[in-house]
């Protein structure tokens, strides 16, 4: 169990945390109708009469948002609900155009599953542990408003409206900022596997609300408080934080903690309550009479499960087993869709077998090509080398062209130039030698320019067999294959 | 079950239809009249039996994921009480 | 000639055909009617241009050789269509100076097939009533009155009293109508007209202005069963862009008809015979079965025992989605928009919606809120929806060993306009015939069968089984046949 606590006046605290999390499904169209569900259009653009809510307008599920949440929960490791309903939430506000969401309360689409988390002993994650998910079912987002255009008037735009939305719930099995910081992480790059949701969290395509109690250890369950629309992990670490401290002062200060709404004000780094958009919440869910209910064949569910990639833990175990990577490696290069893909196709551009190549590719790529892209500012799928590249290069060394310096200095060039590295070692001579004739004239040349180096090493100062290194690559440009350059001074200096 | 006026007033709040006291003193014995009517229901015996989920038998049908409309914001704000720059501009609402 | 007001559709149709007269002829005598008949108020906007250029259309169609199955049919069209480039008002001011810029998928095959429009029929407002006085824009009166000499104006029948009252008054051959619980049957039963409402699903409900959602079908009003088959036949068929529709084929219902019923068995709900039912509607019921007999029909005693919860359950279910289906009517994007000074949103909306609905229409959204309102939805919605499954199994176990039932359509004559508003809860009963096939989606239609005391129409009511329109249809012909009704109002309306 996390060893997380708020230290309060009176004793220590235990952090009940539950996230809900809203994900924009990838898709061409929207959930109902058929205008465009994509970012950025001129406002109401991506808007169609059913978006609009015009009288006698009816919703058409589309198929692609229901594969992709059906995906999703297999993803999950859920049940998925060969029958299921949408129904409707009912309340008044202006991005909500029919006066009603469609959602899925009574009967989701998808039911309980799980995710895993990482083992973090520097964020207090002492084991790996497993987070529940209570449901995933899918509902229609909302449209913007825009308060800051004029004084009197605030600005409907229906773009958003009826975008696909899943609404993944997590049992309230987090007991710390950093569990749940490492779960949203997880989630994100579960969706990002599967292609259901880009996950970015700062363009609003994958928001968090967040449910916080606190508690002694071993009570019940305190009243809890939700905190809406939190959109970056960051905010949601320090969101968590911030309210479960808030909730203490408040119990130790005799007072009660009332279920309520709240936002997260990064400025102020508080939660604060949200003036309420409706005073009662009854939204008096009843089954969307304009749609029957959602029946899934045995072969769409099949299709689903067939078109799902290896996900990220399979992935790891693989790459840690029969490709024989460090732990380590396979962790950070499992923990993106994007990155792992780049992965394997720079293995496979190899043309060796994984577990031959694997290990040194992993290494490759996480010291030189990551440091590269650290440096110019770019991810991975912006890479100015290819794997394919890559691969070159990595068979460079391989076969002995090019030491691992050399590399090192070609790499750099591709990364300027975006050219393949065997042309880069061509044009400019940047092959390593192993001709032992002229690396044995260029180190009878630097023994004799340092005799009396010569004389120290062999009167017992080992230290310098170094510099005699250093002096030959120096002399040979850099080019000397340091096996060959070692063996030979060894031989010639005694 | 009965409606007093302060239900009535709650209710309409929900719906968002304004009520005067007019209104709420008129729709007190009216409603309350419908609804004594529709609670003979629980006369009848429902155990075991499922909530109609659908009329005539059907199938929900599922769209292909095509973009087959939209790009028509001048018919979409052709009607509107107000537009502006390409939205729909309502009372300035404070969040 | 006849006066070519006097001709249904297929006498229309046909006639055209024949070359007896022009489309152009057509609309003009209907445009004229409609004109002449404004004392009625059963249209809210005429639009006789569309008509004649419809008629336009197909008198170059039929020189061309290229008719269609409605060239030269002008109609009148139930204002709760979305028409585009026309205004559409669902009869209330909540939808004012609204123009759709779509057409309803059912009026659009209407004109693809060559069908002209006479106007937008005057309606009870969003289709909720029995008596076309729910309307913002003025009650409709119907062109029949009692022969008891006084000139008390009557009520058409609703919600469709617009469709109604015109058809009868001869403004139009036929029109098309909204059932949601009665709304097609029992006006046509008051204006001694012919109107099927079809198995839900048939007709799509795409651009219709949606009252209650799972009991919402558009449906056919016209003088006589005939006529109401080809324009049913116009009207129906899939559309992808209703998921409530259903995929299946259009049957030639015109072809089919056939008033020959040997082989048929008729079943007859004794729990339709309600208490202080009229003694002549009793009556009238008798004959209806002595003459489908007489078409060769087996008669058969059932019993629907839910019967009578129908109409409580109805009130439950109707306005439940009803309150759904009208809080899009908020002045954001449409319609109209109320801004008290220094309101905020949700005071707009307040405003906007206490001043566009009619009271009925309140009436039901505070209901349809209120049963689904926390702490109630299991006790009322749920339990409805239940009981609606009951009523919907009744009808299958009756069906198992009949083909149609034989019920009355409304339990009175039309009553005099005013005369029942005073009790909302007087004005639902009339719907006790007409809601329980509603509730279970089956295709049903009303027949004039004879006169009443007073001289007013009577109707006699068919249910069939799902999809067996045809059988509903033809029972409706053997009545029609046999019934030979005749009488028409006599003008006191048009100039």
């Amino acid at each position: 169990m996390s060893s997380y606590r708020i230290q309060g006046a009176t004793g220590e605290w235990e952090v009940v945390i539950g996230l809900e999390v809203h994900a924009q499904i990838v898709s061409n169209a929207k959930l109902f109708s058929g205008a465009s569900a994509t970012f950025g259009a001129e406002p109401n653009a991506n808007v169609s009469l059913v978006d609009a809510a015009m009288p006698g307008m009816l919703p058409v599920p589309n198929e692609e948002c229901i594969r992709q949440a059906v995906k999703t929960g297999m993803a999950l490791n859920a049940e998925i609900h060969r029958w299921s309903r949408f129904d409707r939430k009912n309340y008044f506000y202006a991005d909500l155009p029919q006066g009603y969401q469609i959602s899925q309360l009574y009967h989701p689409l998808v039911g309980e599953g799980a995710i895993t988390i990482d083992a973090d002993e520097k964020a207090g994650i002492a084991a790996p542990r497993t987070i529940g998910i209570e449901r995933l079912h899918v509902e229609q987002d909302a449209g913007k408003l825009m308060h800051d255009q004029h004084p009197t008037r605030s600005y409907v735009d229906l773009n958003r409206s009826g975008v696909a939305l899943m609404e993944i719930v997590s049992r309230p099995d987090m007991r710390s900022p950093a569990e749940a910081g490492a779960y949203l992480r997880k989630l994100r790059s579960i969706l990002r596997y599967v292609g259901s949701c880009d996950g970015n969290m700062e363009e609003g395509s994958m928001r968090a609300d967040v449910n916080v109690s606190v508690r002694r250890p071993g009570e019940p369950l305190g009243t809890r408080t939700e905190t809406k629309n939190v959109n970056s992990i960051r905010f949601v670490m320090a969101a968590i934080e911030g309210e479960a401290n808030r909730q203490v002062d408040v119990i130790e200060g005799g007072g009660r903690i009332v279920q309520e709404t709240r936002l997260y004000d990064p400025d102020r780094n508080e939660t604060r309550s949200m003036r309420s958009k409706e005073d009662a919440h009854d939204y008096r869910y009843f089954p969307d009479p304009d749609l029957l209910p959602l029946e899934l064949t045995e072969e769409f569910v099949a299709a689903c499960a067939a078109e799902l990639p290896e996900l990220p833990d399979a992935k790891r175990a693989r790459y840690e087993g029969p490709l024989g990577l460090p732990a380590y490696n396979a962790a950070v290069i499992t923990a993106d869709v994007e990155t792992a893909r780049w992965f394997e196709a720079l293995v496979d551009a190899t043309g060796k077998p994984a577990g031959e190549v694997g290990r040194a590719a992993s290494n490759w790529l996480i010291s030189d090509l990551f440091g590269a892209l650290n440096r110019i500012g770019k991810t991975i799928d912006q890479s100015p080398v290819s794997p394919r590249q890559g691969a070159e290069l990595l068979g460079l060394v391989a076969d002995g062209t090019l030491s691992g310096t050399l590399a090192k200095q070609v790499f750099e060039i591709m990364v300027d130039t975006g050219e393949d590295p065997g042309r880069i070692v061509e044009e400019r001579g940047l092959k390593q030698t192993s001709d032992t004739g002229a690396i044995e004239a260029v180190i009878a040349e630097v023994m004799a320019a340092n005799a009396d180096k010569v004389a120290e090493y062999r009167g017992g100062k080992d230290k310098l067999f170094g510099f005699f290194v250093g002096q030959t690559m120096k002399a040979m440009g850099g080019k000397g294959n340091p096996a060959v350059v070692n063996e030979l001074l060894k031989k010639a200096l005694g | 079950m009965s409606v007093d006026a302060a239900t009535v007033r709650r209710i309409a709040s929900l719906a968002r239809v304004a009520v005067t006291d007019g209104d709420v003193d008129a729709m007190v014995p009216e409603l309350n009249n419908i609804l004594g009517w529709i609670e003979q229901l629980s006369e009848v015996d429902t155990d075991g039996v499922a909530p109609l989920a659908a009329v005539i038998p059907n199938h929900q049908r599922l769209r292909a994921d095509v973009v087959t409309d939209g790009g028509i914001r001048d018919k979409v704000l052709a009607n509107a009480p107000q537009a502006e720059h390409g939205f729909f501009a309502v009372p300035k609402v404070i969040e | 000639m006849a006066d070519i007001t006097d001709l249904g559709v297929a006498a229309i149709r046909d006639g055209f055909r024949a070359g007896d007269f022009s489309a152009r002829e057509v609309a003009d005598a209907f445009n004229a009617a409609v004109t002449a008949g404004r004392a009625l108020n059963a249209f809210i906007i005429e639009t006789p241009d569309h008509a004649i250029a419809a008629a336009a259309a197909a008198d170059r169609a039929r020189g061309a050789g290229e008719l269609l199955p409605l060239s030269g049919v002008p109609l009148g069209i139930k204002d709760l269509f979305c028409t585009a480039g026309y205004q559409t008002t669902a009869a209330s001011n909540i939808l004012g100076g609204f123009i759709p810029p779509y057409e309803s998928t059912v009026t659009a095959k209407l004109f693809a097939a060559g069908a002209g429009m006479l106007g937008k029929l005057n309606m009870d407002q969003f289709a909720m009533g029995s008596s076309n006085e729910t309307s913002a824009f003025g009650n409709v009166i119907s062109p029949w009155r009692r022969d008891d000499g006084g000139n008390a104006p009557l009520a058409p029948g609703g919600s469709s009293g617009g469709s109604s009252a015109a058809i009868a008054a001869r403004m139009a051959p036929a029109a098309t109508g909204t059932d949601t619980g009665g709304s097609i049957r029992q006006p046509a039963a008051f204006t001694g007209i012919a109107g099927i409402k079809p198995t839900y699903g048939r007709c799509s409900r795409f651009g219709i202005v949606a009252f209650a959602s799972s009991l919402d079908q558009a449906g056919a009003m016209a003088r006589n069963v005939r006529d109401s088959a080809i324009l049913l036949e116009a009207m129906s068929g899939f559309d992808p862009r209703d998921s409530t529709s259903l995929d299946i084929p259009v049957p030639r219902w015109e072809d089919g008809l056939s008033s020959d019923l040997k082989g048929k068995r008729i079943g007859i709900p004794k729990e339709y015979r309600v208490d202080a039912m009229p003694a002549e509607i009793d009556t009238l019921w008798q004959k209806g079965i002595e003459w489908l007999r007489d078409a060769g029909a087996e008669i058969v005693d059932v019993s629907l025992p839910h019967t009578r919860y129908a109409l409580p359950t109805y009130y439950i279910i109707a306005p439940a989605e009803a309150s759904s289906n009208l809080a899009r009517y908020d002045g954001v994007r449409y319609g109209l928009r109320d801004l008290p000074d220094g309101a905020n949103l949700q005071d707009m909306y307040a405003a906007t919606r206490a001043k566009g609905f009619g009271p009925e229409v309140k009436r039901r959204i505070l209901i349809g809120t209120y049963v689904l309102s926390a702490g109630f939805y299991d006790a009322y919605y749920t339990k409805a929806q239940k009981v609606r499954a009951l009523i919907a199994q009744d009808f299958e176990r009756a069906f198992e060993t009949v083909d149609v039932l034989l019920t009355p359509t409304a339990p009175s004559a039309a009553f005099a306009l005013g005369e029942k508003s005073a009790d909302p809860l007087e004005m639902y009963l009339n719907d006790v015939f007409t809601v329980p096939a509603s509730l279970a989606g089956l295709p049903a239609m009303s027949v004039p069968a004879g006169l009443d005391a007073k001289g007013l129409p009577l109707g006699l009511q068919i249910i069939g089984r799902p999809l067996d329109e045809q059988g509903v249809l033809n029972a409706g012909l053997a009545i029609e046949e046999r019934a030979g009704f005749a009488a028409r109002p006599q003008n006191w309306w048009a100039k």
